[in-house]
């Protein structure tokens, strides 16, 4: 309350919204976690990752359509834009899958439905393609915006896929009901299919409907993984941390909860935070 | 040099828009409002570059006989909506409101339609019990689908309560775990961003 009242201003409004005062204690947290783990990372310590099936399998992907000489399809789903967290992960993957595709000549076709994705994509896979030393190879019209309608976008996609044939699909972003639509279309073609989502009610559909399904996390540590980078690891390894002191704290809000109900301890409701 | 002020700028209206979300002062929502507005304005810009962009590349492949079919009725659409908009209006009882009930809302209804049968299809894959993981998950639907039709009751009480506590603990836990692990994701990919440890939205290598 001293804290609530001395953070009251001049104009009698609050600088800081106290419904969000836990959230914001959680992302300070975060942040220090993230910092920590980056700041000890530089002195030199090499971190590892445990494989991940779905993005091991990306290299083998690019190089299977590349050997049968058809297209790699490449589209982020219609439910994020570009301020998604899961957005900038599937721009990371696509970065990589640029790389592959620029050096084996493999055709990249991009649907999206944000024509702002689209703007992003472009520069992401034309500077993948200059770096690994094929400018010429990048396509600025495979990279295309279809439209906003979500089963408007659905049947365009399914109809590239149908005419396009590609030999392997990558549907990694955010999906919503268009997921099972895509993921369908792409396994009556034969096509290899790796997908990622944050959507849990779509992660189920894509672990029936593909080859490989990146879950949860690992979408987000797919550039790391990738890359290598070390800083971007240490951040993945931040990650860990954050699941180790949740884990603490959801055991300790149980015994309290707990003890609370059966009446023998009252701890307060501190736990509810 | 471009690359740095990209950076700056990201981490400017990163630290900016952190701040401001745990702010209920009212300064705090005229930013968050304006950097809305601005949002829209981009977006309403590139959207103009995506249209011209399908444009572009549907009358180049007309012109060398790819899909003719396909790309005369996207082109028309994207002609013929707008078009009809600016003519008549985009009210009740206009072309434009014609159009989209009797076409474009059928086949979205249409597109929409085919997942029962991709659910149908999927669920016929999935549900072979080829190994114990794949059984547990046959025997599971085959619970939660009876619970969901009236012969579930019919069969036995035990059958909608037991589906009930598989929904609440078992499937509940796992979701939350995986959730759990995308909202960490998605905390310290934002950082990554905001501190510009992230760059591959940028285009190119880290």
């Amino acid at each position: 309350m001293l804290i609530h009242s001395a953070l009251i201003i001049a104009s009698g409004a609050t600088l800081l919204d106290m419904d969000r005062l836990p959230t914001l204690i959680a992302s300070v947290v975060a942040i220090i976690i993230v910092a920590y783990a980056i700041i000890r990372n530089r002195g030199g310590r090499k971190f590892k990752m445990r494989e991940i099936a779905g993005l091991s399998a990306l290299d083998n992907a690019v190089g299977r359509a590349t050997e049968m000489a058809r297209p790699v399809l490449y589209t982020p789903g219609w439910g994020g834009d570009i301020q998604r967290p899961t957005t900038i992960a599937s721009m990371n993957v696509l970065s990589h899958v640029a790389a592959r595709t620029a050096r084996y000549n493999c055709e990249l076709v991009y649907p999206t439905h944000d024509p702002v994705i689209m703007a992003v994509a472009q520069e992401v896979v034309r500077e993948a393609y200059a770096d690994a030393g094929f400018p010429d190879r990048f396509k600025a019209d495979n990279i295309t915006y279809v439209t906003s309608s979500q089963f408007g976008y659905a049947a365009a996609v399914d109809g590239m896929i149908a005419r396009v044939q590609p030999a392997s699909i990558f549907l990694l972003g955010t999906f919503e009901a268009e997921s099972l639509i895509l993921a369908e279309t792409g396994n009556s073609i034969g096509a290899i299919q790796i997908a990622g989502t944050d959507s849990t009610i779509q992660l189920a559909f894509f672990i029936v409907a593909c080859d490989y399904t990146l879950i949860g996390e690992e979408l987000f540590a797919a550039s790391g993984y990738l890359s290598g980078d070390q800083s971007i690891l240490a951040s993945v390894q931040a990650q860990d941390m954050m699941k180790v002191l949740i884990a603490g704290f959801l055991v300790v809000a149980t015994i309290a909860a707990t003890l609370s109900a059966a009446g023998i301890l009252d701890p307060g409701a501190w736990w509810r935070f | 040099m471009n690359r740095k002020i990209a950076l700056i700028i990201c981490f400017i209206f990163g630290v900016v828009m952190f701040l401001q979300y745990f702010s209920g002062h009212p300064v705090s929502r005229r930013i968050n409002q304006a950097i809305l507005e601005y949002w829209q304005i981009i977006f309403a810009f590139t959207l103009v570059v995506g249209i011209v962009g399908v444009m572009r590349t549907n009358i180049e492949k007309i012109g060398r006989g790819d899909d003719v079919f396909f790309r005369v009725v996207t082109l028309a659409g994207i002609l013929i909506m707008p078009l009809l908009a600016l003519v008549w209006g985009i009210r009740a009882d206009t072309p434009f409101m014609w159009m989209f009930e009797n076409v474009q809302a059928p086949m979205q209804a249409t597109v929409f339609s085919l997942l029962a049968f991709f659910v149908a299809s999927a669920s016929f894959r999935g549900f072979r019990a080829r190994s114990a993981q794949a059984t547990v998950l046959l025997v599971s639907a085959s619970i939660i689908l009876l619970s969901r039709s009236a012969l579930g009751g019919i069969l036995a009480d035990e059958i909608p309560q037991f589906a009930e506590w598989m929904r609440n603990y078992p499937s509940m836990s796992a979701r939350r775990a995986i959730l759990i692990g995308i909202g960490l994701g998605s905390i310290t990919t934002s950082l990554r961003v905001i501190l510009g440890i992230e760059r591959t939205w940028l285009g190119g290598r880290q």
